[in-house]
């Protein structure tokens, strides 16, 4: 509280004494996030080590890992999980995000009309949860209510229709394009605020040597905002290998039919918490769980050190 | 004359994507509202008409209020997410004046450590919290919700706002301490002030993973008396799986919250993505 002087200068902070403030301000933060966020988390991690041996806990080593890779219970439940996540992973690559850049695109049209009508419109469903979101498309792609054959038949395609969530091949394909739906908001927000920062003198000197349109596009703009491309992607991906809710949602804990649509945030749900007649196993859940983790870890270092280093940065 | 109708040819082709894919963002939003206030023929008869009045019903919004105690989970959810962003902001917003202001020895890394739960997300850790929160007896209180919550938002949190906080002149703050302000009444009444825009805007992000989360509630506190509004409705949907007006209207019940936050904050949270307080 006395501590009055400037905080500038390696002599000053020699002789002063200890500042408390410091302390007082990084405390609450920092109590709160170890204790509830990073402790946790290395303890999940810890546990995956340990498992119930004779009715006791004891250390097993990567024993867990091998149950989890190898023993038919469990790796036929977890490379199928596994899969699944990449599948819904790789649509949301190549859907979310070339449709959320060309809308960003279209939205960034200097003097284009609405453009705030628009963009209000395209971020709602990402407010939604999971819940209304999951319900809804529920219902529409219901061959019962019978919304999506009417939709369908408008444009004489109704042949096609099918209860895509009800049958293995197109329920993990239908649940992505329904979180696809909901998430477009956000690479469409990200890649326009990319787009406004380009400065217009760049956009001018393209227009003068006659490079308009699309090729300004691909050849001026896309380059530009490679950096933000790279951000949705990892934020995507970190999403994606986390994501739970919608799936539970839409197809319940147990991601039928079949199991077509477990990803690993549902397959952790059920081994760790129990469904029916399967008991809550923690050892394996951590276990799951710690997979994720690395998973994640991984994605997020191939992004910070391969992929955001790369990309060449444009100073304005 | 050629170029113009072709600059208006080019435009309307632009509006016809773009309003597509507004049909295609809000379509089901509509259709759900307008179907909650049908009679049950009418929603299966004439999906896509709006209610007339042979086919206008509140059965479902009855049935709702009745069987559910939507209420409760209202307060629930108002109040995890209230006292959450408060928390965030508050603690947050410390951190990050300490991290921004001071020099001194682990100012990186504290940064560095603070960071990790941008990307790394809280709920890996599930295992070991619910244990936790178990052996501290806080399972099924919504304390154990805002705990989480709090520690979730508090990374993105201090991030963007140290990054505001450095904006913040230095001149402003050294003539405080010349007139005799503590550190704490700098902070509290010369920096938190100019920081108020991009705390609205930390405020947005933070409510809006909070309110709509089903994962925590479900496993900390599912309890009748602790559950939020989205495991309210997820637990009453699937109950109600086969009455069509209970499920429309208890999705519409759903919506307008969010609909009404978003009319009243949608303007910051644009503002505040397309500033780059995201990055």
């Amino acid at each position: 509280m006395t501590d009055l002087a400037p905080e500038q200068g390696e002599q000053a902070s020699r002789r002063r004494p200890r500042r408390w403030h410091i302390l007082v301000f990084l405390a609450p933060a920092v109590v709160i996030y170890t204790a509830v966020m990073i402790l946790p988390l290395f303890e999940t991690l810890r546990q995956s080590l340990f498992n119930v041996v004779d009715g006791e806990r004891a250390f097993v080593g990567f024993a867990n890992f091998a149950t989890l890779f190898g023993d038919p219970r469990w790796a036929s439940d977890f490379w199928n999980a596994l899969g699944n996540n990449f599948v819904f992973f790789l649509i949301h690559m190549a859907v979310q995000n070339p449709i959320g850049i060309a809308l960003a695109a279209l939205l960034s049209l200097p003097g284009l009309r609405f453009a705030a009508f628009y963009r209000t419109a395209f971020f709602l469903p990402t407010l939604l949860s999971f819940v209304i979101v999951g319900f809804i498309w529920k219902l529409i792609l219901s061959p019962i209510w019978g919304v999506a054959p009417w939709l369908l038949d408008l444009v004489g395609m109704k042949s096609l229709f099918a209860p895509w969530l009800g049958k293995p091949g197109s329920a993990l394909i239908a649940v992505s394009l329904v979180s696809v739906w909901q998430f477009i908001g956000i690479p469409m927000m990200l890649i326009y605020a990319a787009l406004l920062n380009i400065p217009e003198e760049v956009i001018e000197a393209a227009e003068i040597d006659g490079i308009t349109g699309w090729g300004q596009f691909f050849k001026i703009k896309l380059p530009l905002v490679l950096p933000a491309i790279g951000i949705i992607s990892i934020l995507t991906f970190v999403g994606n290998f986390n994501a739970f809710d919608l799936v539970y949602t839409m197809q319940g804990a147990l991601a039928g039919p079949d199991r077509a649509t477990d990803i690993l945030g549902t397959f952790l749900y059920r081994t760790f918490f129990g469904f029916q007649l399967q008991l809550g196993d923690p050892s394996m859940g951590a276990t799951i769980a710690t997979i994720m983790f690395l998973i994640i870890l991984i994605g997020v270092c191939i992004y910070l050190f391969g992929i955001q280093r790369r990309i060449r940065r444009y100073q304005f | 004359m050629s170029k113009a109708r072709q600059s208006t040819l080019r435009t309307s082709l632009v509006h016809v994507a773009l309003i597509a894919y507004t049909l295609v963002a809000l379509f089901p939003v509509f259709l759900t509202i307008i179907n909650s206030f049908k009679s049950k023929q009418a929603i299966f008869g004439q999906p896509l008409r709006l209610p007339g009045p042979s086919t206008f019903s509140l059965i479902g919004y009855e049935t709702v209020l009745k069987q559910g105690d939507f209420v409760t989970y209202f307060q629930n959810s108002t109040v995890v997410t209230v006292v959450s962003i408060f928390l965030v902001l508050l603690f947050g917003a410390m951190a990050a004046f300490a991290l921004s202001e001071y020099r001194f020895r682990g100012n990186t890394l504290m940064g560095l450590y603070l960071a990790i739960g941008i990307m790394i997300p809280i709920r890996l850790g599930t295992v070991a919290l619910l244990q936790g929160m178990v052996a501290s007896g806080l399972v099924n209180t919504l304390t154990s919700l805002v705990l989480v919550y709090t520690a979730q938002g508090l990374p993105l949190a201090i991030f963007i706002l140290s990054e505001f906080m450095r904006t913040v002149s230095d001149d402003l703050k050294n003539a405080g301490r010349i007139d005799g302000l503590s550190e704490y009444a700098i902070f509290f009444r010369l920096v938190l002030p100019l920081v108020r825009p991009a705390m609205a805007t930390v405020a947005v992000f933070t409510m809006i993973p909070i309110w709509n989360d089903l994962w925590f509630p479900l496993i900390l506190a599912p309890g009748e008396s602790t559950k939020t509004v989205t495991l309210g409705a997820q637990l009453f949907i699937g109950q109600f799986v086969t009455n069509w007006n209970a499920v429309l209207a208890a999705l519409s019940l759903a919506i307008f919250p969010v609909l009404v936050l978003y009319v009243i904050f949608s303007r910051q949270l644009i503002r505040g993505i397309t500033s780059g307080a995201v990055k």
